[in-house]
């Protein structure tokens, strides 16, 4: 049994960044992920941030990862159980890591959990032929192991996710055939992104959705059909795509089953990316001693996650009696709320509002 | 619909067809967890991140009302959350 003040859950911008405000302000840490590395989705991420200077734009998100995971590995009160995930969360503090071969008990008077998000997925024909994947999954593969699973892509959704995928695909010498999305116009992604990879020559179609892939026992050819305005396939707009990997950027999940077992209160908000438990800005959930903070809380990005940690850990730590710098605090929720203020986190501030104005707010 | 619901997977872990959900859905069975319990949605290793959201869907376009407003037992979710062999319930680990 493992002893400490905090545990963290998941070693991403969010967690590494709320262990680092818990063991600054002189609470012991103990910080749980399922990977061997620190970092979570920024190991992946090989081009450089937007956003601010001092919360990492121009840097590569991998090179991000790597200085924070030096200020974490070198924390006198940071103590990383890597390998482990999370299989149990009760109400009396205890939780459960585990690997394949053995658990951890862990006993803590606080937890942050910065679990993250799951890729979505949607329906189409034969969607579980091998090719069909994630488009985080191709990044993990190609950015993080060198490993190509493709040749020929079709990516599915205009996000972020799927622009920057169809970018680093290029870069790596692959095929992109095109980027289909079934709304009307660019998904979440940054214009200058998506300007560049079409100039490079990926068409981008929008009103358009996939409905099947078909091959003999992998991915050989997708099928993609034009939508009107209610979303129905328009017949005789059929399309085939020789490709094999179809990249499904459709769309994030917060993981909240973590929330849900702990008896944390989890409310359906779409404009979050699904359920979410109930939290304030400073990461507080309706369980007094779990928090949360970004994507579990609601699917964002780096930026929104490094500070919805850091004001996550401040407040767990200050709740436990250590001493914590209140301007620092209002100063984190005012950059919050100034980089909100862009157009692109317009969906988040709204599911944000609907959150907190309901029976708990 | 162009597609065919035979041929559409909902749940990757334990191979339930759209066509099965929507005939256990015609048959009665309305709400998350009924279906769970009888095509094993939700149960195999990923614990539902692939086929919670596409059911749950497919409740809403039945019952006409949005996800939010589905009947969901909060409490549904119990350790362990992710697949977990015996042995590793056997051996604690000592840190």
């Amino acid at each position: 049994m493992i002893e400490v003040d905090v545990l963290v859950v998941g070693g991403g911008p969010a967690g590494m960044n709320a262990a680092l405000a818990v063991a600054d302000a002189g609470a012991t840490v103990l910080l749980v992920d399922r990977f061997y590395k620190l970092g979570g989705q920024l190991v992946k991420q090989t081009h450089k941030f937007f956003g601010w200077a001092d919360r990492g734009a121009g840097t590569r998100g991998f090179h991000l990862a790597e200085d924070l995971a030096q200020k974490v590995k070198s924390h006198p009160n940071i103590r990383l159980l890597m390998g482990h995930e999370l299989i149990g969360a009760y109400a009396d503090g205890t939780y459960i890591a585990a690997t394949w071969d053995a658990h951890v008990k862990i006993k803590a008077k606080k937890a942050i959990m910065c679990t993250g998000a799951a890729e979505r997925m949607i329906t189409f024909e034969n969607n579980d032929l091998p090719g069909v994947m994630g488009a985080g999954a191709v990044q993990t593969l190609m950015n993080e192991y060198g490993v190509m699973p493709g040749q020929r892509y079709l990516i599915v959704g205009s996000g972020n996710v799927g622009v920057i995928l169809a970018y680093q695909l290029l870069q790596a010498g692959a095929q992109v055939d095109a980027i289909v999305d079934v709304l009307p116009k660019l998904g979440g992604a940054y214009w200058v992104h998506a300007a560049k990879v079409q100039r490079l020559g990926v068409p981008l179609l929008l009103r358009r959705t996939i409905t099947g892939v078909y091959g003999d026992g992998r991915v050989e050819k997708a099928v993609t059909v034009a939508v009107d305005e209610r979303f129905e396939p328009v017949p005789g707009t059929e399309m085939e795509h020789h490709v094999d990997v179809v990249a499904l950027a459709v769309g994030l999940m917060p993981l909240a089953d973590v929330f849900q077992a702990a008896g944390v209160k989890t409310v359906y908000v779409p404009e979050l990316g699904g359920f979410v438990p109930w939290h304030d800005e400073l990461g507080h959930t309706t369980c007094p001693d779990i928090y949360v903070a970004e994507d579990a809380g609601g699917i964002e990005e780096a930026t929104t996650a490094s500070l919805g940690g850091t004001l996550a850990g401040l407040t767990a730590a200050k709740e436990l009696g250590y001493p914590v710098d209140e301007k620092a605090v209002e100063q984190y929720l005012k950059s919050l709320e100034s980089f909100r203020d862009s157009s692109l986190s317009q969906k988040v501030k709204e599911g944000l509002n609907k959150l907190r104005s309901g029976e708990h707010a | 619909m162009v597609m065919d619901p035979k041929k559409v997977i909902i749940c990757r872990c334990e191979d339930v067809t759209l066509e099965e959900v929507r005939e256990a859905i015609k048959n009665g069975y309305t709400s998350w967890d009924e279906i769970k319990r009888l095509l094993r949605v939700g149960m195999g290793p990923c614990g539902g991140k692939t086929c919670k959201m596409l059911v749950l869907r497919e409740l809403a376009a039945f019952h006409k009302k949005p996800i939010e407003k589905l009947p969901i037992r909060p409490t549904a979710v119990r350790p362990p959350l992710r697949s977990t062999p015996f042995r590793a319930f056997l051996k604690e680990e000592e840190l």
